[in-house]
């Protein structure tokens, strides 16, 4: 199918791409930037004056649930929210049940994200057997099976030499491993950034040292191993200065952030909403400054939803007894405009740290508009807004954004040069 | 970082009178005062020998605990009992089942059998918030101690034994002793002593168990008992859960006896008329010395006494607010 999107602002961060031009797509695949190739006939045009195309956003973190969870989310539902959020590929964590540790695993959500067609996906295979920490999974079996990086998310390694074991099994095969850097026992039990607020709601506290001992630690591990590493989910503005100083010193490290971190604090704790009930926890203002000025300074190159859908009775208890997480996939470019509206970021620096920055921290084959690349685009509207929740495709409803009126409107994100979102 | 009150429009009804009682977090003084006043008035019936006034005549208290409790649920019973209320009492074990599943489903059974009021216990930080918010919103909700964040009743009864044996809370040095870390009574009182405007309140422990960010509270903190003690009006001691030897927050009961033990000796740096004060149940030779909690000091009786009448205070004053603001909600839908 050929389509044509005409009079939209062509921003692509990758190439530093920025001007009001035509782009073509043959195939799923874009032939042209401006003219027209000669005999291109468009089967469709979308007229897109006013409109800003851009590579579609790439998510390192969106947890489809499924297999395992599906009362909280599949991978249909959550692809379609991920659409509808501008999103045209994203990574899924580990965490499913059974545990993507087994090529079986990664298969079938790679089968039923294709049959689903809303989104590219990449798994996240798990470092180590069932995400215990103890043995290493068979991460080339994995790799083959579709993975792009490993990690053993928050649950981490009890013992430090198993983990510096697998980061040198991982650096022998050039893989890339994403660490959720928080120390087990620090953060053991905690519900809440240990802070003021946590100590007045009488929440036991996750200390920022639980994020910093670890990420020192792993730091120097990626170090002395020359694993490729991707520092996932940073909360503190202490932790943000330690991955400045690694690459700093040559450390070929990156980082992403969760949408939220940039937006929220513990301060949103006040009444024990569970909403904000997140894992790594909501830090101070300090933190979410620290955070804001390191994604504007590049030392985190991607910015990610963490999106964790949870069925409704997961967050119906008081607050230490409900389920961490934030579904939040489907308002990723309006929430993200908000740091423009703000004056944090221009609009390409924002696209970049939403496309080609992911992209790039993970090796992923997507990310940039040019010719020949995959026809993958998110086409938005930056004048209008969008109410969000007015509609809702994910299964999650636990968003604490639900109502509020945010900047632009995505109004296609298409895929291989097919329309997975159209509003 | 000042407190927030954003828990206000939750526990006050449009005329902020309390509609439930879940902390102490933005409660205005003039509300406190007039707990105190109203159970100062109940203490009377307490002392007659028909011990019971009709204020909550044909309405259904319930008791829920879902943690351990003799004294708190006791004098609730009573003080539930003396308004001519209907009582029912339940111990939930939360270890059976999930327990945000137990708690939301055991009230919602109960408020299907008409219960008015509930007494909650619960071992979560903030499960009476959940249950005044999102549970039972039209039930009153008594908070009777939650987690580690607030036991507002005993809050109360605290402040009724100072004003009692104090006069007033003005010109007062309270210190509060030992795991403030895990204790919602320390601070349901620091926010207490807060608001009625005591001066000087401090806190003493060793810093394994004081929370981050006390000042907060707009108290002083001391690590050394003596220093902390000096020519102090009242003295609140906690109580020390055998527990915390696990984990490194103490080296042993012997060791805390030593630095922050309340003894004889030790309370002769207090005033010469200083009164002494614990929620109970009691550690005797952890916490205090034997002579100290019978002493002629030691008022942690008369607490158990007050308690009662702050109960009855509360458990009125919620029914009455929720009532009104039944009623107002009715017209207004009308």
């Amino acid at each position: 199918m050929t389509l044509s999107i005409l009079g939209a602002r062509i921003i692509d961060p990758a190439s530093g791409l920025d001007q009001v031009s035509d782009l073509h797509i043959d195939a799923g695949k874009i032939v042209a930037i401006g003219a027209a190739p000669a005999g291109f006939h468009a089967a469709r045009s979308l007229n897109a004056e006013g409109l800003v195309a851009a590579p579609g956003l790439v998510d390192l973190s969106v947890a489809l649930r499924e297999p395992g969870y599906s009362r909280k989310g599949t991978i249909a539902s959550e692809t379609r929210a991920a659409a509808a959020g501008g999103v045209t590929s994203l990574c899924c964590p580990p965490r499913t049940k059974p545990i993507l540790d087994t090529s079986a695993v990664a298969e079938l959500i790679l089968d039923r994200a294709r049959e689903a067609g809303h989104a590219k996906v990449f798994p996240i295979g798990a470092l180590s057997k069932g995400l215990e920490g103890e043995q290493l999974a068979e991460l080339i079996a994995l790799r083959d099976a579709g993975c792009v990086a490993f990690g053993n998310g928050l649950s981490g390694f009890s013992n430090t030499r198993t983990l510096c074991r697998a980061l040198e099994y991982a650096a022998t095969f050039d893989l890339t491993v994403m660490f959720h850097s928080q120390d087990r026992d620090l953060a053991h039990g905690g519900l809440a950034h240990e802070g003021a607020m946590a100590s007045f709601l009488g929440l036991p506290g996750i200390p920022e040292t639980a994020e910093t001992v670890a990420l020192a630690r792993d730091l120097l591990l990626v170090e002395q191993t020359g694993v490729r590493a991707h520092f996932s989910q940073l909360t503190s503005a202490r932790g943000v200065e330690l991955i400045a100083q690694a690459q700093a010193r040559g450390l070929p490290v990156t980082a992403d952030v969760a949408l939220y971190q940039l937006i929220l604090t513990d301060e949103a704790l006040v009444d024990f909403s569970s909403l904000y009930h997140v894992q790594p926890p909501l830090r101070t203002r300090t933190d979410r400054d620290g955070l804001r000025e390191a994604v504007k300074a590049g030392v985190i190159q991607a910015i990610s939803s963490h999106h964790q859908p949870h069925e409704r009775d997961a967050k119906l208890a008081p607050f230490g007894a409900t389920e961490p997480g934030i579904s939040s996939v489907e308002l990723l470019l309006p929430l993200a405009l908000t740091l423009v509206d703000d004056g944090l970021l221009d609009l390409p620096t924002l696209l970049k740290r939403l496309s080609s920055g992911p992209a790039h921290a993970l090796r992923l084959p997507v990310g940039e508009l040019k010719v020949g690349a995959a026809a993958d685009l998110v086409v938005f509207d930056p004048q209008a807004s969008t109410v969000a929740g007015e509609q809702w495709r994910s299964k999650g409803e636990n968003c604490p954004f639900i109502g509020h009126c945010l900047p632009g409107a995505v109004r296609y994100t298409l895929v291989d040069g097919h329309i997975s979102h159209e509003a | 970082m000042t407190p927030i009150d954003a828990k206000r429009p939750l526990q006050l009804n449009d005329q902020g009178q309390l509609r439930h009682f879940l902390s102490l977090d933005g409660l205005p003084r003039e509300l406190l005062t007039e707990i105190l006043d109203t159970a100062d008035s109940f203490l009377e019936v307490g002392a007659r020998a028909v011990k019971k006034v009709p204020l909550l005549r044909g309405k259904t208290v319930c008791n829920v605990f879902f943690e351990n409790s003799t004294r708190t649920r006791t004098t609730f019973e009573l003080a539930a009992q003396r308004l001519s209320a209907d009582v029912i009492t339940l111990n939930v074990s939360t270890s059976s089942t999930s327990k945000g599943e137990t708690l939301f489903d055991t009230l919602r059974n109960l408020e299907a059998m008409a219960a008015d009021m509930f007494v909650v216990r619960h071992a979560d930080s903030g499960a009476a918030h959940f249950i005044a918010e999102h549970v039972c919103p039209e039930v009153a909700i008594i908070n009777g101690g939650d987690g580690r964040h607030a036991h507002p009743t005993q809050g109360m009864l605290d402040m009724l034994t100072i004003r009692r044996h104090k006069g007033s809370f003005e010109n007062l040095s309270v210190a509060i002793v030992g795991d403030i870390l895990h204790s919602r009574v320390a601070r349901s009182n620091m926010l207490a002593l807060k608001t009625l405007g005591c001066p000087d309140i401090r806190v003493i422990g060793p810093k394994t168990l004081l929370p981050v960010g006390i000042e907060q509270y707009g108290v002083k903190v001391y690590t050394d008992l003596e220093q902390g003690l000096k020519d102090v009006d009242v003295v609140i001691m906690l109580r020390l859960q055998r527990e915390r030897m696990q984990g490194g927050l103490l080296p042993s009961e012997g060791e805390f006896y030593r630095l922050f033990g309340l003894t004889t000796a030790r309370l002769a740096g207090a005033k010469p008329d200083a009164i002494v004060m614990h929620p109970g149940p009691i550690n005797r030779g952890v916490e205090i010395e034997s002579a100290v909690a019978d002493g002629a000091h030691s008022v942690i009786l008369n607490q158990v006494t007050y308690g009662i009448a702050v109960r009855m205070a509360v458990l009125s004053m919620a029914m009455s607010g929720q009532t009104a603001q039944r009623q107002f909600e009715q017209e207004n839908a009308q």
